[in-house]
């Protein structure tokens, strides 16, 4: 709390993005955790609350007569444009949230003070959920050709790897350790993925340190091993996710790439990703078209892409369907690396599980394989997505493009993922809040050392308890998408990849489908589960009833009125939305329908909680910002409507012809 | 919601007394009604040259003029062709296709098309006025506005009959010339120097509308791409000729069946049943940001990506509604 110079700040005007037309007034506190802007409206006070893990960067613009803008950027793409009337109030909110932002120590970070009311034995059962061990199980390791290894278990060979890895039978610890000193920050290759069909398996490391010449006669051990695990092939694929003159320049550093004349029996291959300085511009320049104020479509088509973003996405899926190919179809095994092998290796590695293993396309199997892939190998989630102040040039969006490769393929097979959309942003969400504490530090050892598990509560959890809000109504177990792999079409295929406006333009209502088909189509799924269950119910009574008037009666009207319950869902569904500004000629049009109210499900907290002026609202914290899935909680009441397409009306852009 | 084609005002500035007390009688003393032209007020003002011209303001007191210019013709046929083109093109690497797409331009009409219609829709439902819509002809541009401008406002022809009823009505009874307009298509070589797609471009609008309202129209996209087929090549005779005249004169009625009466046999009109539909009384207002605006991949990509898995999806879909 010593970083908040101004705690409160009244009659700030909080600006629709599209319009200045379109502002409304209202009171900014600024908490340890949150800023929260709280609308004067006197009935609903909607609230928009921002954690401040989630900003990315906030910038005051100059100062007008109106007031002293601040603009705030965040991670999860939610742009505000507030305006504080007296520049000093500005100035100082502005000095507090760049200092609140930027976080130097862990236990400044939301999860640490975030309380939601379980106990002891509710937190580390929530940790639980997810167990790694459970997961190599379930792929089939240990087995004759996979053992578990604890070379490892103080961290001492490789401290950016988990305590347990697993390895090849023929890869003593000697082997290992020796491998490891030949790795780029002693990351070896070790079991990613095993494929019990075909003894195929995925393995990840970093890159060698081969330099021009050097050798290692371990890590070609190591490589050996790997080969001899999958007695079905006689060669394993070795795939360099970078662009080759990246991995080339590597080599002057004295790392690089595996040579074919030196490692026996592998065949090489170059997939060109780019880095991470790449990716970080071309988000950049995708947000920044996302900004734009009424743009043509030819400005919009241009910037996306000028902005490279859907061609990098489309390289890391492509690198996905060459891994699941070779293990699927071709059955032999591939070391992936790229250069620390914690980005790009990570994405590829996960992509392919997806493809190959429809378990990894359930709920419970995508968390185990972000637990596995990115948290348990040790991504980087500090220093790429700035949990505390650090580098700027280490940040960059890898997990994002995970998350929207996965995107990509839900568009594309729609009945074979269990989870929909909303999850995906969810998760993406907290990657940047830390409310919880899954994605922090760098490492397995960096959490331990925290006590991340004593001291703050799962993610994986908390979704899996609202697990209703996120399921696919089209996804069925026993459907032909859901089993075994997955076949992306690969050319001619451009067209296949999409601009997801659900995630990047996320808090711009008016621009998606005003109805949610998700939602309409899982509560059909509901409403027929749960009657059927009632004709059962009662089936088996009217058998044991004697055949009466009245019986009948009753069925029929709760029949009723489970479908008047039902249509008046879908009539809320067809809210009126109001018109975008199509024409700036006609002034008089008012630009949002009075009557309309507001249909955002925004958390609506009763006035208790608002009364004290410094509120203590960590009680309240279990929020995002405060758009969301919060109507749940909205003394209303109504059905849980965690939409985001409620209808909202749509952002007034003023509009010219042509 | 009224249409027409240009006043034929010229390069002497003509009156026609009986035009002006024709709109005049449509508006009450006091009142004020839009213009909408299709062209823009240079191109239409050009048009003065040929015979052509626009409503001048003195004689028109009551009505104001707003100008969207929509392209239509050679220009909207070279649109076409180029995305089919970009769609087809299997060389086409990552890197260049939105730039292709974009070059096309076709987006950029569906957009201005859905813009102009939304804004004879504001007009008359927000400021409750009276609107007359033309271009030059008034049998092309006119009809994509005056007929997406319905769809927005009125619910009854986002039915499937009333959608049916919009088309005959504001495209094949209005007189928009399919038989000039498809005469070949985006694949052919020769290009007719009347041929034009404003009729798919109507349709790619309507599936946009179907997009963003996916509760809101009762038939589907299939209906849209049944459509298409026969307004191109057909066994029906409900697309032939150029207006009513002609059907007349061909005995169209009399020779052909109606397209009309086949979809609407009930084994096959649940192909084209939207099974999402509920009734929805509300005007729907779509939004024309270009995020919002996407390419028909049903229509455009057709034959070329696999529908399978969205075929399967679309299957779940009407397994778990009818199931309900």
């Amino acid at each position: 709390m010593e970083h908040i110079r101004m705690p409160k700040v009244e009659n700030v005007r909080l600006l629709d993005r599209l319009s200045s037309r379109r502002a409304v007034v209202g009171t900014l506190y600024l908490t340890a955790t949150h800023v929260i802007f709280v609308e004067n409206g006197s009935e609903t006070r909607k609230e928009t609350w921002v954690l401040h893990s989630q900003i990315s960067s906030i910038e005051k613009q100059a100062t007008t007569a109106t007031g002293c803008p601040l603009l705030i950027r965040c991670k999860n793409f939610q742009v505000i444009q507030l305006v504080i009337p007296q520049e000093r109030d500005c100035h100082d909110v502005y000095i507090s949230l760049i200092r609140l932002a930027r976080p130097v120590k862990y236990e400044e970070l939301y999860c640490f003070s975030f309380n939601p009311k379980l106990d002891k034995e509710e937190r580390e059962q929530g940790w639980k959920l997810v167990d790694l061990n459970e997961e190599y199980n379930r792929m089939g390791v240990p087995n004759n050709y996979w053992q578990i290894s604890d070379v490892n278990r103080d961290y001492g060979v490789c401290d950016s790897y988990p305590t347990e890895v697993y390895v090849p039978k023929s890869a003593t610890a000697h082997i290992i350790v020796g491998s490891s000193k030949f790795r780029s920050r002693r990351r070896f290759p070790a079991l990613s993925y095993y494929c019990k069909g075909n003894n195929a398996s995925i393995c990840r490391s970093s890159q060698p340190l081969s330099g021009f010449s050097a050798r290692c006669l371990e890590d070609e051990q190591m490589l050996q091993a790997i080969r001899k695990a999958n007695p079905g092939s006689d060669f394993i694929y070795v795939v360099d996710t970078r662009p080759k003159l990246n991995a080339m320049a590597n080599r002057a550093a004295g790392k690089g790439y595996e040579n074919e004349d030196n490692y026996s029996n592998i065949k090489f291959q170059f997939i060109g990703i780019e880095n991470i300085h790449v990716m970080r511009n071309s988000l950049q320049k995708m947000l920044e078209v996302c900004e734009l104020k009424s743009p043509s479509m030819s400005d919009f088509l241009w910037g996306l892409e000028n902005s490279g973003w859907l061609k990098h996405i489309k390289a890391i899926m492509d690198a996905g369907i060459f891994i699941a190919k070779a293990v699927a179809e071709e059955g032999v095994s591939v070391l992936v690396h790229c250069s620390d092998g914690w980005d790009r290796t990570a994405q590829v590695c996960s992509v392919a599980g997806l493809l190959l293993d429809p378990y990894y396309r359930t709920m419970k199997g995508f968390m185990v394989l972000i637990e596995k892939d990115w948290v348990s190998f040790g991504h980087k989630f500090n220093h790429r997505y700035g949990n505390l102040d650090g580098d700027p040039k280490e940040i960059s969006p890898v997990i994002d493009q995970f998350i929207e490769c996965v995107w990509q393929l839900m568009e594309q097979f729609p009945c074979a993922f269990e989870f929909n959309e909303r999850f995906l942003i969810h998760i993406q969400h907290h990657i940047y809040s830390c409310q919880f504490g899954n994605f922090l530090c760098n490492s397995q050892k960096e959490r331990r050392e925290l006590k991340i598990k004593e001291r703050t509560y799962s993610l994986w959890a908390h979704l899996w308890k609202n697990r209703a809000d996120y399921l696919n109504p089209l996804y069925r177990s026993d459907h032909s998408q859901t089993q075994g792999t997955l076949h992306p079409q690969i050319a001619p295929c451009n067209f296949l990849y999409k601009f997801w406006s659900g995630m990047y333009n996320r808090f711009e209502k008016g621009l998606h489908p005003r109805q949610s088909v998700t939602d309409y189509l899982m509560a059909v799924k509901e409403e027929t589960q749960q009657l059927e269950e009632e004709l059962e119910a009662l089936q088996e009574r009217l058998a044991n009833l004697q055949k009466s008037q009245s019986g009948n009666n009753k069925v029929k009207s709760k029949q009723q009125d489970r479908s008047k319950q039902f249509g008046l869902y879908t009539s809320n569904n067809s809210l009126a939305n109001t018109p975008q500004e199509y024409s700036n000629d006609l002034k008089s049009f008012p630009s949002r329908s009075p009557s309309q109210g507001d249909e955002d499900s925004a958390l609506i907290l009763t006035q208790d909680n608002l009364k004290s002026s410094d509120p203590d609202l960590s009680a309240n914290s279990d929020q995002e910002s405060g758009v969301e899935d919060l109507s749940c909680r909205s003394p209303s009441g109504g059905g849980c409507l965690p939409s985001e397409d409620s209808g909202k009306d749509s952002d007034e852009a003023v509009f010219l012809a042509g | 919601l009224l249409r027409s084609s240009q006043p034929l005002t010229g390069p002497n500035r003509r009156r026609c007394r009986e035009d002006e007390k024709l709109l005049g009688t449509i508006l009450d003393e006091g009142e004020r009604g839009f213009i909408i032209d299709t062209r823009s007020a240079q191109a239409a003002k050009q048009a003065r040259m040929s015979g052509g011209g626009t409503e001048p303001k003195s004689c028109y007191p009551q009505w104001r003029r707003l100008h969207r210019a929509l392209d239509r013709g050679r220009p909207l046929q070279e649109s076409f062709v180029r995305l089919v083109e970009a769609c087809s093109d299997p060389s086409l690497s990552m890197d260049r296709w939105l730039a292709r797409l974009d070059s096309s331009r076709w987006l950029s009409h569906v957009k201005a098309a859905l813009s102009t219609a939304c804004l004879a829709a504001q007009c008359l439902d927000r400021e409750d006025s009276n609107v007359l819509v033309h271009g030059a002809e008034g049998t092309d541009t006119t009809l994509l506005v005056t007929a997406l401008a319905q769809l927005i406002l009125d619910p009854s022809c986002r039915t499937l009959e009333g959608f049916q009823a919009l088309l005959q009505r504001e495209w094949i009874e209005a007189g928009h010339p399919f038989h000039l307009r498809c005469a070949r298509s985006a694949s052919s070589h020769a290009r007719g120097k009347q041929e034009a797609p404003l009729f798919l471009l109507f349709l790619d609008c309507v599936w946009q509308l179907s997009r963003q309202f996916p509760f809101s129209l009762e038939f589907g996209e299939q209906l849209l791409l049944t459509l298409f087929d026969n307004a191109y090549a057909s066994s029906y005779g409900t697309f032939l000729c150029n207006n009513e005249k002609e059907r007349s004169l061909c005995k169209v009625k009399e020779s052909t069946h109606s397209l009309w009466a086949w979809l609407n046999q009930p084994e096959e009109k649940h192909k084209y049943l939207n099974p999402l539909y509920s009734h929805n009384p509300l005007v729907i207002w779509p939004s024309v940001e270009p995020q919002s605006i996407q390419l028909w991949q049903g229509l455009f990509l057709r034959w070329i990506r696999p529908s399978q898995h969205l075929d399967e999806a679309w299957a779940e879909i009407q397994r778990l509604v009818e199931g309900s």
